[in-house]
């Protein structure tokens, strides 16, 4: 068997199951598909078939944008000193319990 | 199910770790090396060091061949077993190893390989998968045995990979340890059924598949810790929890109180508890069985290849059809 042709392999696309009504669509993993239609259809079978989910999104990959994990720190970390954006960050009495 | 600790890369190519290069690749990997040391995990785009890389590709490669060429023995009985109930239920564990097969080959590509370039390595020899698969399923009663016994052993191996330090694989991981343990359950209910309700014709099959693949199932968890030169660094680096010796001797002690519940012996004189150590000893384990089916001459070695290259080259046809059928359907994709 010879190397196949680069072009023969069916594009990558990633899979987004909504679990149940009300739940966001989690991305759960990625598989290969000639199109949309099969990619779907593939994708209930590869990752639904213990009922995981009642929804399917899939989406190329190579149409997926993701900020650069090299720039983390500088992108995330100047949230870590905002602790006033959380509301353990404000000390109340006991007596207004839940607010 | 099915991954092996078989560390054969020192063996196969002797390119071990290299010592250390450049200044700026040292600071990385001492970064690197720190980021292991605090539990984190490591992602696809993270830098990491080549050696990692090429270990994590190779095993992740390797178990997801294995989940493909593991659907095979079992393939053999689908048209044959006993009952629909049986059938479905076989037909349900295969279809979960094809499935597991493709979370892996996923997991893989994001290192940076293609789906093609790893079943071309499968097709052409080169890539190696679990050895158990190059033993024949001679009886309904393999069936049975191999959910227990093989299933119960890759469970065992595959537990500690969920915390593996690449989190792609660990991901994947997760999900067929979730997955998996249906299969090992299922059976031993087959087992159980054929001990308790079958004739004596079928209990001594059951003993028969046990005592044929008991052996194999040990050296699944790959060659004892003295011969893994790797290991350690396997498990410097998180890709490795617990070595192979260990998990064997946790396999061991687990099946020997199923195989009493069950009613079979395991075919082993020397196998006995040893009250100092708290653990089972056994006899010594044929390692040169072991790696002369691993270097392809196990019973089935041509035949498993040989099935999954005619299915390859069987399929090409529908591959291409697919891609050409969405081609003309989404022409922007074509430029793509």
């Amino acid at each position: 068997m010879s190397t196949p042709e680069p072009s023969t392999e069916w594009p990558l696309w990633e899979v987004f199951v909504r679990s149940k009504a009300g739940l966001d669509h989690k991305h759960c993993g990625s598989l290969h598909a000639a199109d949309a239609k099969l990619a779907i259809q593939l994708a209930r079978d590869v990752y639904a078939r213990r009922q995981e989910g009642i929804s399917i999104w899939v989406v190329p990959s190579n149409q997926i944008v993701a900020s650069d994990p090299g720039d983390k720190s500088s992108y995330f970390d100047p949230m870590e000193d905002k602790v006033y954006r959380h509301p353990t960050f404000y000390a109340l009495p006991d007596a207004l319990n839940h607010m | 199910m099915y991954t092996q600790a078989m560390d054969t890369l020192a063996r196969e190519s002797g390119d071990a770790l290299k010592p250390v290069r450049s200044t700026e690749e040292k600071l990385l990997e001492e970064r690197f090396d720190a980021r292991i040391d605090a539990g984190d995990f490591i992602e696809a785009k993270d830098w990491m060091p080549a050696h990692y890389r090429k270990t994590l590709l190779r095993q992740i490669s390797q178990h997801a061949h294995s989940e493909i060429v593991g659907m095979l023995p079992e393939g053999n009985w689908v048209t044959r077993a006993p009952t629909l109930k049986r059938k479905l239920i076989l037909l349900a564990k295969i279809q979960d190893e094809a499935g597991h097969g493709l979370y892996l080959y996923s997991a893989a590509e994001t290192l940076g390989t293609s789906r093609d370039q790893m079943l071309n390595a499968l097709h052409t020899g080169k890539a190696k998968y679990s050895s158990i698969f190059n033993y024949p399923t001679l009886t309904w009663a393999d069936m049975g045995t191999v959910g227990w016994l093989v299933d119960g052993a890759a469970i065992m191996n595959q537990v500690p990979i969920c915390r593996c330090s690449y989190a792609p694989y660990a991901r994947a991981m997760i999900r067929i340890c979730r997955e998996e343990s249906f299969h090992q359950r299922q059976g031993f209910e087959a087992l159980l059924t054929m001990m308790q309700q079958g004739t004596e014709a079928q209990r001594a099959m059951v003993q028969d598949a046990v005592n044929r693949w008991w052996w194999p199932c040990l050296m699944m968890f790959g060659p004892p810790d003295a011969e893994s030169p790797n290991s350690a660094q396997s498990m410097r680096w998180g890709i490795k929890r617990v070595s192979n010796d260990e998990l064997r001797q946790k396999f061991i002690d687990a099946t020997v109180e199923q195989a009493k519940l069950l009613g079979v012996t395991l075919p082993d004189p020397e196998l006995k508890w040893n009250e100092e150590r708290q653990q089972h000893d056994h006899g010594p384990i044929d390692w040169a069985e072991f790696w002369a089916v691993v270097g392809g001459d196990g019973p089935c070695n041509q035949e498993r290849l040989g099935a999954r290259v005619k299915a390859w080259d069987d399929g090409a046809w529908v591959r291409e059809a697919a891609l050409a059928h969405a081609r003309k359907h989404t022409p922007q994709q074509q430029a793509a």
